[in-house]
């Protein structure tokens, strides 16, 4: 229940305790409202009462009359724009003064209600004003919440950029001072290091451009049918380089051809994301082995390896952008943290779903499910 | 007492950071002790009293610095401690431990930003031992 203060400013007290008294029992709901609003009326019979009480209580809304003993209502209207206040006002005002009340409207009073009014007029006015303060509150939520989520991003981001710069720096630093000596044999452990921080964040950079693709590019034109077993096959020959190296074997079993529409990039990134970290977060001579299976309505992709695995409370976070699981195992096998962060994306993008299935040093478990009708991409 | 009677212990989860901070420190000519994680560090802290400790902020959680700044403090009281971290820059979040208010939740001696030059940290170093 959320209470929304409402201050009356009118010279007529008839006025005045007929609204407080028809908005003390009133109360505003919809649908889509988290919850019920109420009213909290209070009064003031003039204009210079009444910016007393509005410094003093902050209403959310107040109803004003503009003809007032002393100063009128479109001062007191002029006081809360020059002052920027958050006050929604709405002119109570006389057929004969209807003039007034469209230059106040223009003046930032959104409604006006003409007197004499029926409880029901007002009460519709009062609901009206109530919607679109909810609106108004939630708009701004919203908006503070994404700004707060996009400057976490950018912030982590910075940070893993920077983070190879700084030991490449360091790095170049050292050699420029000869300060392991004057031999470039010296500086071996430098400079693989630096390399392998160069391509650490070339990745990086690759895994952000595919972010992005799927953030900003929903082109309804790229939809196609696209037969997974394809795209698999086309990723194993990606990562199949980088397998040998590793010892490790990538298995195709494809149950049952599976169609789906989609734009065949997207697919290209989950296959390729998924099949790489079977290979990356195995162990020597292990095995990663890609199901591909169709029921009559999703497509069914399962990518299981015999790796290192990952502890039911590091499952949680495995999702998030820029999480990366630390600790022994994985402190030699460099990443940007963002691949399965992008993986999920595509698939809530496909309304499929993904899961995760994992046992430390036995093996993880990755099983995606896709709708193969066209759904609507949002 | 010679630099090369103090040992320092150095963690930090980046494999670079903590071999260029262990080469200039050595090169400085202290002794080092060299943990990757906060994990490791807690078992170092255990079992041996270094003379001063330089340990990263993000490793296994955000907070693993100041975490591992309140162990040491509480096993070992006048062992000096550094927290060097790139996070400032980045998230505007800034740690200056002036204020007697911070002194009381931030358990380190010096905060310092990562990238700093060698004689910058060597300087901060004598200065903390007294040297």
């Amino acid at each position: 229940m959320a209470v929304l203060k409402v201050l009356v400013i009118d010279d007529e007290p008839g006025i005045r305790s007929g609204v407080s008294r028809i908005l003390n029992n009133f109360h505003v709901t919809y649908p889509f409202m988290d919850e019920d609003y109420t009213f909290e009326v209070t009064e003031a019979g003039t204009g210079e009462e009444g910016i007393i009480m509005l410094e003093r209580d902050m209403p959310d809304i107040l109803l004003l009359d503009n003809k007032l003993p002393g100063i009128q209502g479109v001062d007191v209207l002029e006081y809360i724009r020059k002052r920027n206040y958050d006050i929604v006002v709405a002119m109570i005002t006389s057929y004969a003064s209807l003039d007034v009340a469209i230059r106040a409207t223009r003046d930032g009073a959104i409604d006006f209600i003409p007197k004499p009014f029926t409880p029901q007029e007002l009460k519709s006015s009062i609901e009206n004003i109530t919607k679109q303060q909810y609106l108004k509150r939630i708009t701004h939520k919203l908006k503070q919440e994404g700004k707060k989520i996009r400057y976490q991003f950018l912030s982590v981001l910075s940070h893993e950029l920077k983070a190879p710069l700084n030991a490449l720096e360091g790095y170049l630093r050292m050699m420029q001072e000869k300060q392991a000596g004057d031999r470039i044999e010296d500086y071996a452990t430098p400079i693989e290091r630096s390399l392998q921080r160069i391509q650490g964040m070339r990745s990086l950079i690759m895994d952000l451009l595919d972010f992005t693709k799927i953030r900003l590019e929903r082109k309804e034109e790229k939809i196609q049918e696209v037969n997974l077993t394809e795209v698999a096959s086309e990723a194993i020959v990606t990562v199949q380089p980088y397998a040998i190296q590793m010892d490790v074997t990538i298995n195709l079993d494809v149950r049952s051809d599976a169609i789906i529409m989609a734009d065949p990039d997207d697919m290209e990134i989950v296959f390729n994301n998924l099949i790489s970290n079977a290979v990356k977060y195995n162990k020597v001579g292990g095995k990663a082995e890609i199901t591909i299976d169709s029921s009559d309505s999703d497509a069914i992709l399962i990518f299981s390896d015999t790796g290192i695995g990952i502890t039911k409370n590091d499952t949680e976070n495995l999702f998030a952008e820029f999480v990366r699981i630390k600790n022994e195992k994985t402190r030699n096998i460099s990443g940007s943290g963002l691949g399965l962060s992008i993986v999920k994306k595509v698939v809530e993008l496909y309304h499929g779903t993904i899961n995760v299935d994992s046992t430390p040093d036995v093996g993880t478990i990755f099983t995606i499910r896709l709708p193969k009708k066209t759904v609507t991409i949002n | 007492m010679k630099k090369s009677d103090f040992t320092i212990l150095v963690v930090d989860d980046d494999p670079d950071y903590l071999f260029q901070t262990v080469f200039n420190l050595e090169k400085a000519g202290y002794k080092t002790m060299a943990v990757e994680s906060q994990a490791e560090a807690e078992a170092v802290i255990a079992r041996f009293k270094p003379h001063l400790a330089i340990f990263d902020l993000m490793m296994e959680s955000d907070d693993s610095g100041f975490i591992l700044c309140y162990k040491i403090k509480r096993k070992y009281p006048d062992v000096p401690v550094i927290l060097a971290t790139a996070v400032s820059h980045e998230t505007g979040l800034s740690f200056s431990i002036d204020s007697e208010q911070e002194k009381l939740w931030i358990r380190a001696d010096r905060y310092l930003e990562k990238g700093i030059r060698p004689e910058q940290l060597d300087q901060e170093v004598m200065k903390l031992l007294k040297l």
